[in-house]
């Protein structure tokens, strides 16, 4: 298969490129430079790879949890090209693909991911790790990082949720953690595999479905009257 | 050559697909005022979310209803506006460029205001007067040649339409209050209150409209709150705000010696400007009503000037939430 992939939903922005097993990245951490650097990232590594956006047989699309801006540029960027290209995408969380990363780096087959939320909370999920993929339990959330509470022993706490409130939820979870990555960004190169198993699957949807998932809902107030 | 043109710059998703050299083919628009009508006001993180879910949809239906698989070129808003909104639009406009290999062109929101009346016939000629009055711009721009613009004045403060939408919260009426307060005012005693032309007394082109919603607010809180006086109030405000447009305008087609003048954006659409406007000794240009408030259709005419005078945008997205058309 030959896939691109995108997640522009945290400070870093990052693009993968899958053909047939081999993939080669683009990722930089640039705080608020998403849409400087994801088409030209994108551009390059089809050029390399001398490839056009019809060659591909779809996108994988970081679909968020994450910054609202940012997260909506990589889903424009996305949309855009499924569209024009007429290709299939692939929606993954943003947290999936921060899991995967922390397996892939770690090994260890349970992972908490979470990403600061600003304003005293993190996005959070579980997974598991089956046959080489994360799997999701239970859902993803936005918490107060001091609320949270592992259900077992033996996890890896990875991304910058667990830095977050001075790392209070790596302080109150102490004993049940094997080890935390509390810089550890979600990476395009890990959206990949997990892209790649929804599309065989036949999971792949319309770009115009390829949406943003903020978790965080709470965004506007009523004027009391 | 078939433009597909994108606007998100603030409340209203659009699309449209036009040729300069045939017209506009198709144009479809989402508005979300319901969506905002509860806040009082465009709240603009609701806004950049639901340009994400609207857009393509409109995209696929007026490259289907004017049967362009392929357009040859996108233009998009790229400002001023609301930044969030903005880069819906521009990051899907420039990755549908890319995807389809052909350009993009970034495109100002107040030049395709102002170029709206070009989809009329007849079209004004340049050279040409132009008032831009909208929800956040009351602006007189001398327009010598495409593309070639000099502000001569505009608001120090609340724009024409912001003061209209003051005025309608503080005579008790819903969001957007321009036409809400023009439809009350058809109430209103001539004659009753009389509030003051700001501005008009000097010499100069510019425009002042924070004390005018200062007047009303003080005829709202000083007389009895009953449906008359509330219509009284309406069209006294609504003969302030067209007769100060209609002085200025005046005075700028003197000064200039131009004799067409081109009227574009949301106020534009006011019965009463139009009246006043007509009695002007000049050639009056407007566009249709649905395009004089925001619209795609204006977005791919100033999309087509831009890419005539060879601009591209991209690959790097950017849009300028703050863009003097003075700059363009
Ligand atoms: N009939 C009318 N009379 C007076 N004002 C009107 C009328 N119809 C619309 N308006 C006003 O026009 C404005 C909307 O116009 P438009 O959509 O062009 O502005 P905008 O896009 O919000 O602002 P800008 O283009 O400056 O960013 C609102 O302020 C609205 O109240
Ligand atoms: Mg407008």
């Amino acid at each position: 298969m030959r896939l691109l992939a995108i997640d522009t939903a945290t400070e870093a922005c990052s693009a993968a490129l899958l053909v047939d097993g081999a993939v080669s990245e683009r990722h930089e951490v640039a705080p608020r430079r998403h849409g400087e650097l994801i088409l030209p990232m994108v551009q390059t590594l089809l050029a390399e790879a001398q490839l056009h956006a019809a060659d591909l047989d779809g996108v994988v699309l970081g679909r968020g949890p994450g910054a609202f801006t940012g997260l909506r540029i990589g889903c424009g960027v996305v949309q855009g090209l499924a569209f024009a290209a007429d290709l299939p995408v692939a929606p993954v969380s943003t947290l999936a693909a921060l899991a995967q990363g922390g397996w892939r780096e770690t090994g260890c087959e349970r992972i908490a991911a979470a990403i600061d939320a600003r304003m005293g909370e993190v996005y959070l999920a579980h997974f598991r790790v089956e046959a080489g993929l994360v799997v999701i339990e239970g859902e993803e959330r936005v918490v107060a990082p001091d609320q949270v509470e592992l259900p077992t022993d033996g996890w890896c706490g990875c991304g910058t949720g667990w830095a977050a409130a001075d790392g209070a939820m790596a302080t109150r979870n102490r004993d049940r953690l094997i080890t935390v990555l509390p810089q550890a960004l979600p990476r395009a190169r890990d959206l990949l595999p997990l892209g790649e198993a929804q599309l065989k699957a036949g999971l792949g949807v319309v770009a115009e479905a390829a949406l943003p998932v903020y978790v965080r809902n709470e965004v506007a107030w009523k004027k009391a009257t | 050559m078939r433009i597909l043109a994108i606007e998100t710059s603030c409340d209203e998703t659009a699309c449209a697909v036009y040729d300069p050299g045939v017209g506009l083919l198709a144009h479809a628009l989402f508005s979300q005022i319901d969506l905002h009508a509860e806040y009082g006001g465009v709240v603009p993180e609701l806004a950049s979310r639901d340009h994400v879910r609207r857009l393509l949809p409109l995209v696929r239906k007026v490259l289907r209803e004017s049967d362009t698989p392929r357009p040859d070129a996108v233009a998009y808003t790229a400002g001023p506006g609301l930044a969030g909104a903005l880069l819906v639009g521009a990051s899907t406009g420039q990755a549908l460029a890319w995807g389809w290999g052909v350009p993009a062109v970034a495109v100002h929101h107040m030049e395709g205001h102002l170029l709206a009346p070009m989809l009329e016939s007849p079209a004004p000629d340049y050279p040409f007067m132009a008032l831009l009055v909208s929800g956040g711009h009351t602006q007189l721009v001398e327009v010598a040649a495409p593309g070639r613009y000099r502000l001569l004045g505009e608001s120090l403060d609340d724009a024409a339409g912001e003061a209209f939408d003051k005025t309608a919260k503080l005579l008790g009426l819903g969001y957007p209050g321009g036409p809400a307060v023009a439809q009350l005012a058809q109430q209103g005693r001539d004659g009753v209150f009389r509030f003051p032309r700001p501005m008009t007394d000097r010499p100069g082109l510019d425009f002042s409209f924070s004390g005018l919603k200062t007047a009303v607010l003080h005829a709202v809180k000083s007389h009895a709150d009953d449906a008359q006086t509330r219509a009284d109030i309406a069209l006294a405000f609504e003969q302030a705000v067209v007769e100060t447009l209609a002085i200025k305008c005046r005075r700028a087609l003197e000064q200039s010696g131009l004799r067409r003048l081109v009227v574009a954006g949301g106020v534009s659409a006011n019965r009463r400007l139009r009246e006043q406007l007509a009695q002007l000794d000049a050639d009056l240009f407007y566009p249709r009503l649905e395009f004089c408030t925001d619209n795609a259709a204006m977005i791919a005419v100033a999309g087509a000037l831009r890419l005539q005078a060879g601009e591209r945008a991209g690959p790097q997205i950017a849009v300028r939430a703050r863009w003097p058309l003075a700059e363009l």
